[in-house]
């Protein structure tokens, strides 16, 4: 069997069409290479890509982190499981030992520590993932709950699914930080979505920062490219970063993305551009 | 003293580029960009250093390799995947710093006290002057955490200036997304602004972000930027806001002005000729009304 790629589309900077890219890609491989791809979107706080792929959900399960579970009866009130927990998630006041769960990063270090055996753990739900298919390509995305802090967790489950398939597309959250890491950490080659403004650039060298710093192989994709507008060229031919493909700017793409439609299916030229960009990195992810 | 946090949902509805905007209209504000995994603020305001700190936000892992056993205690024991096993090398383990999660295990449990956990610097925060008022501003390091502690702190040093100046208001530039640096960014302000745009995604995100203001018990407002892209979907958010308790501000219409006040360093209603200028001037003088803030 052959090894499952992953290839995930991040950008630092948000709204630079990570998903237009992500879910084009998906299309791409169902369409013209015959690859079973599975869509992964990571974006937990804000994921979209649903909107755009329309999937039939199939299967729908809770993700949590372990919470301690602290037995009065057995508690001696020591005070050692709130020095070893490291985020406040535990604390021994007055005799009395008290969690906030939603602090806690299920570390499990309070419950090993305790040395009266009085604490155990408990699942506590921090959001779901819901898979399906959309057309033949299988589809998963995590739902964080609102008001929840912690996302890396249901952002890992996510990147564990669709193992079996040939190709994983990964739609990662805007950033650089610990959602992003969780999001990226596993891939094979990573694709930064950037567009010619001064926040664009300057949030792509963000992240080729960041990529970098992780070790992984990169390439650059210049969304709504003009030609009055070089300074995403100039910043990757200065820090010797390869450019995979410039989608040109289109008002169309924007207007077919307003409409929750694929712009793969929807604007002339687009397609081409999409299917020959999947081969790229196929290639690229491949050495 | 108010403080408002613009928000969005989802990522590049054009948050900063309103911040910079509403730093030139609003009298002599405080500030904040707590967007420190990518702040782009600063690209704007072009704000002169007076001050710089290094933030520290948790502690991380590090084996000391002579005291090291290779006993495996740590690997067995560490839930973020962040002790490495490292085959026929002496120690046999290491820690991956990006993906230690700061928890202390490994170090507290190991049999060897040879695993030390040390306050970690995570990234830098700037108090600066900027043409508008005073800004505080962080830059998060490379794949670090502790991004809310972060936030927390920016916001924290903001409100501290405005009360030291005596100044009337606080404009936080916030992250994107409803997650932890979100939550940080927005706990206990006076208003929340959302900035959205007319595509199926930004209607989608909002009614996450309006779900997270109310759960926070925050007046939320909305504008909708680049409303001509598609107008029917910007009718369709408004009417779904106002359903929600969401009073929409106003308007802003897609212009390449916005870009090209970007690149000159300057907020889009100070640019010359620029045709969202004149929206966002309405936006902020409904906002202002709408929060019984004093206009200039």
């Amino acid at each position: 069997m052959k090894k499952s790629i992953a290839i995930a589309v991040a950008s630092g900077k948000g709204g630079t069409g990570k998903t237009t890219v992500s879910t084009s890609l998906v299309c791409a491989a169902a369409a013209a290479a015959g690859y079973e791809a599975t869509y992964l979107d990571c974006d937990v706080e804000e994921p979209n890509g649903h909107l755009f792929l329309k999937p039939r959900i199939e299967r729908r399960f809770p993700v949590g982190i372990p919470v301690p579970v602290v037995d009065e009866e057995k508690c001696i009130a020591c005070g050692v499981c709130g020095e070893v927990c490291q985020y406040s998630a535990i604390v021994c006041l007055n005799k009395t030992v008290l969690t906030f769960d939603k602090m806690c990063h299920g570390c499990g270090g309070c419950a090993l520590a305790c040395p009266a055996g009085a604490i155990t753990e408990k699942e506590r739900e921090i959001g779901v993932i819901e898979e399906g298919y959309a057309g033949d390509s299988a589809f998963s995305h995590g739902r964080l709950n609102v008001g929840e802090v912690m996302s890396p967790p249901l952002i890992k489950a996510v990147c564990s699914m669709g193992r079996g398939s040939a190709l994983r597309i990964i739609d990662v959250p805007p950033g650089t930080s610990c959602p992003v890491i969780a999001s990226i950490k596993g891939a094979d080659y990573v694709l930064l979505v950037t567009e010619p403004t001064p926040f664009g650039v300057y949030d792509l060298d963000l992240a080729v920062n960041m990529v970098r710093e992780l070790g992984l192989p990169f390439a650059v994709v210049v969304n709504r490219s003009r030609r009055d507008q070089t300074m995403a060229l100039d910043y990757c031919k200065k820090k010797g970063v390869k450019i995979l493909a410039e989608i040109a700017d289109d008002r169309k793409v924007a207007e077919s993305y307003s409409r929750g439609e694929l712009p793969y299916f929807d604007v002339p030229g687009y397609r081409e551009s999409m299917d020959e960009l999947l081969i790229s990195v196929l290639k690229e992810a491949r050495q | 003293m108010k403080e408002i946090v613009v928000i969005s949902g989802k990522g590049g509805t054009g948050k900063t580029s309103l911040v910079a905007s509403l730093a030139a209209l609003a009298q002599r504000p405080v500030l904040a960009d707590c967007d420190v995994d990518a702040a782009d603020l600063h690209l704007v305001l072009e704000p002169l250093v007076r001050e710089e700190n290094d933030f520290s936000g948790g502690k991380m892992a590090r084996i000391i390799a002579d005291k090291c056993s290779s006993c495996g205690k740590c690997f067995e024991l560490c839930r973020f995947g962040a002790v490495v096993k490292n085959e026929n090398q002496t120690p046999g383990f290491s820690i991956d710093q990006v993906a230690c999660e700061g928890c202390g295990v490994c170090s507290y449990f190991c049999p060897e006290g040879a695993i030390e956990f040390k306050t970690a610097i995570n990234g830098q925060w700037f108090i600066s002057d900027t043409r508008y008022g005073p800004m505080v501003h962080a830059r998060l390091g490379i794949a670090e955490e502790n991004s809310g502690k972060l936030v927390a702190l920016v916001r924290s040093q903001a409100k501290m200036i405005a009360e030291r100046e005596n100044l009337s208001c606080i404009v936080v530039d916030g992250p994107p997304g409803i997650g932890c640096p979100v939550i940080a960014s927005i706990t206990g302000a006076d208003a929340v602004l959302i900035v959205t745009e007319p595509t199926v995604s930004g209607e989608h995100d909002l009614e996450r972000v309006v779900e997270l203001a109310r759960h926070f018990d925050i007046p939320a407002y909305l504008c909708i930027n680049k409303f001509d892209i598609n107008p029917a979907m910007t009718g369709k958010i408004e009417r779904k806001a106002a359903a929600e308790g969401v009073k929409v501000v106003g308007r802003i219409r897609y212009d390449r002005s916005v870009t090209e006040a970007q690149i000159k360093k300057i907020p889009v209603v100070l640019l010359a000729g620029a045709p969202p200028a004149e929206d966002i001037r309405d936006v902020w003088s409904n906002f202002a009304n709408e929060i019984n803030l004093q206009k200039k």
